[in-house]
């Protein structure tokens, strides 16, 4: 069955959007990204949308429900990436995503997720524990 | 009917020569047209009508056998249009044949009134329609002029200026429409991509009138930029403007708003972690890299 992958990237979280979202994928991913946040005390989860080019609302609340259980499970979401005709999209759609925090590039996000905390010092603690 | 194709062919020298000397008296315009280009189009206008009479009659100037006549016509009356010519002086253009034509009809036809008239009304009636073209054509093309000069301004009016690594400026001079808002949208989110920049200082300082509406266009605007991982600062708001935005209930909380561009300018310099500094006190004056209220935010 097509998924979306999700990669582990120290206490991070990288999940990379380049096919169509349907109902099903979206589901799926909202279980991986939950399971895997409990499974490996990931803090941080970065999600690339560079190359969604079509949105509709069902994305949308995608995007802001993951972000909603990354924060109970104490995970921070950053969605980056987003193409100017997903964001127009979206705000004439009336989804302005306020949960959601946002940067330009994957470089921008990871910086925004290890400014909060979320990086290397507590990678290296991650991996002291593995160890 | 064939009556008309007669009369005119057998006096278009004439017919001609009268026009002409018509034109010259009403609507010659020497500072936008030569003599001669004048002379040139009456006489290629009048062997078409010529010509298309005598072909396809003259109940309807939609026909095929007209096409030539129409194309002529409309190709005379748009470039009319861009060169200044009122809608009046483009009519008169093909109404003053009247005079002309129905004076060769008096001449043929002076005898029997009932044939004289009509002509004349046949005539009339060709001519009224052949100017309502022209009418229609000079409309044509002035409405095409001004949507064109629309574009050009909608274009012109939202430039998206870099103001430094990582910082855009985007002055927005006059009112926010809804259509306005779309390309400034555009150009916006398209210019921080490109340019890869966190902060964007959207000016109001030209934009006249602040109301529900406009503060709902910035707010998308700034919406959609945010979704994208750009922040934005609204700056140039006049003392009017902060009054009105208050008094219309609007809420701007969770947008940083400045008085003025520099302020929001240092405000970007700031969060994005760059500070301005003075080269060197006793050089002061001359050697200021930034002066004014930029300076002040070292401190």
């Amino acid at each position: 069955m097509e998924r979306i992958p999700v990669l582990r990237m120290g206490t991070l979280l990288l999940i990379t959007i380049q096919v169509d979202m349907h109902d099903k994928l979206a589901l799926q991913l909202q279980d991986d990204v939950t399971s895997r946040i409990a499974e490996w005390g990931s803090t941080g989860v970065l999600i690339d949308i560079s190359s969604l080019e079509i949105v509709d609302s069902f994305i949308g609340r995608m995007l802001a429900n993951i972000a909603a259980m990354s924060r109970v499970l104490g995970a921070e979401t950053i969605v980056v990436g987003m193409q100017p005709a997903v964001a127009i999209t979206l705000v004439e759609l009336g989804m302005s995503l306020p949960g959601v925090r946002t940067a330009l590039s994957v470089e921008a996000g990871m910086e925004l997720l290890y400014g909060a905390g979320a990086g290397f010092r507590t990678g290296s603690e991650h991996e002291r524990d593995e160890a | 009917m064939s009556d008309l194709a007669d009369i005119i062919s057998r006096n278009e020298q004439q017919i001609r020569s009268e026009w002409i000397g018509d034109l010259h008296q009403t609507v010659q315009r020497s500072d936008l047209m030569s003599k001669a280009e004048m002379e040139e189009q009456c006489s290629a206008l009048l062997s078409a009508v010529t010509e298309a009479v005598r072909s396809s009659g003259s109940e309807d100037v939609m026909t095929a056998g007209w096409r030539q006549t129409r194309e002529y016509l409309e190709e005379i009356s748009a470039s009319r249009a861009r060169q200044g010519f009122t809608a009046t002086e483009v009519a008169t253009f093909v109404l003053s044949l009247k005079r002309p034509l129905f004076s060769a009809i008096r001449r043929d036809m002076g005898k029997t009134q009932d044939r004289m008239f009509d002509t004349i009304w046949t005539a009339t009636e060709l001519l009224d329609r052949l100017a309502l073209l022209t009418t229609d054509a000079y409309l044509a093309a002035r409405e095409e002029l001004i949507s064109r000069q629309q574009q050009e301004l909608l274009e012109l009016s939202t430039p998206v200026v870099k103001l430094w690594e990582g910082i855009l400026a985007l002055p927005i001079i006059g009112t926010l429409d809804s259509a306005r808002t779309q390309v400034v949208m555009e150009n916006l989110l398209q210019t921080v991509v490109a340019t890869n920049s966190k902060y964007a200082i959207i000016d109001i300082t030209g934009v006249p009138t602040v109301d529900t509406l406009v503060a709902q266009h910035l707010l998308k605007t700034i919406t959609a930029a945010r979704l994208m991982g750009a922040e934005c600062i609204i700056s140039g708001v006049r003392p009017q403007i902060a009054q009105t935005i208050v008094h219309l209930g609007i809420n701007l909380e969770d947008v940083t708003t400045r008085a003025r561009l520099s302020d929001a300018f240092a405000l970007a310099l700031q969060m994005s972690g760059r500070t301005v500094v003075r080269q060197n006190a006793s050089a002061a004056g001359s050697k200021v890299v930034l002066a004014g209220p930029l300076a002040k935010q070292e401190g």
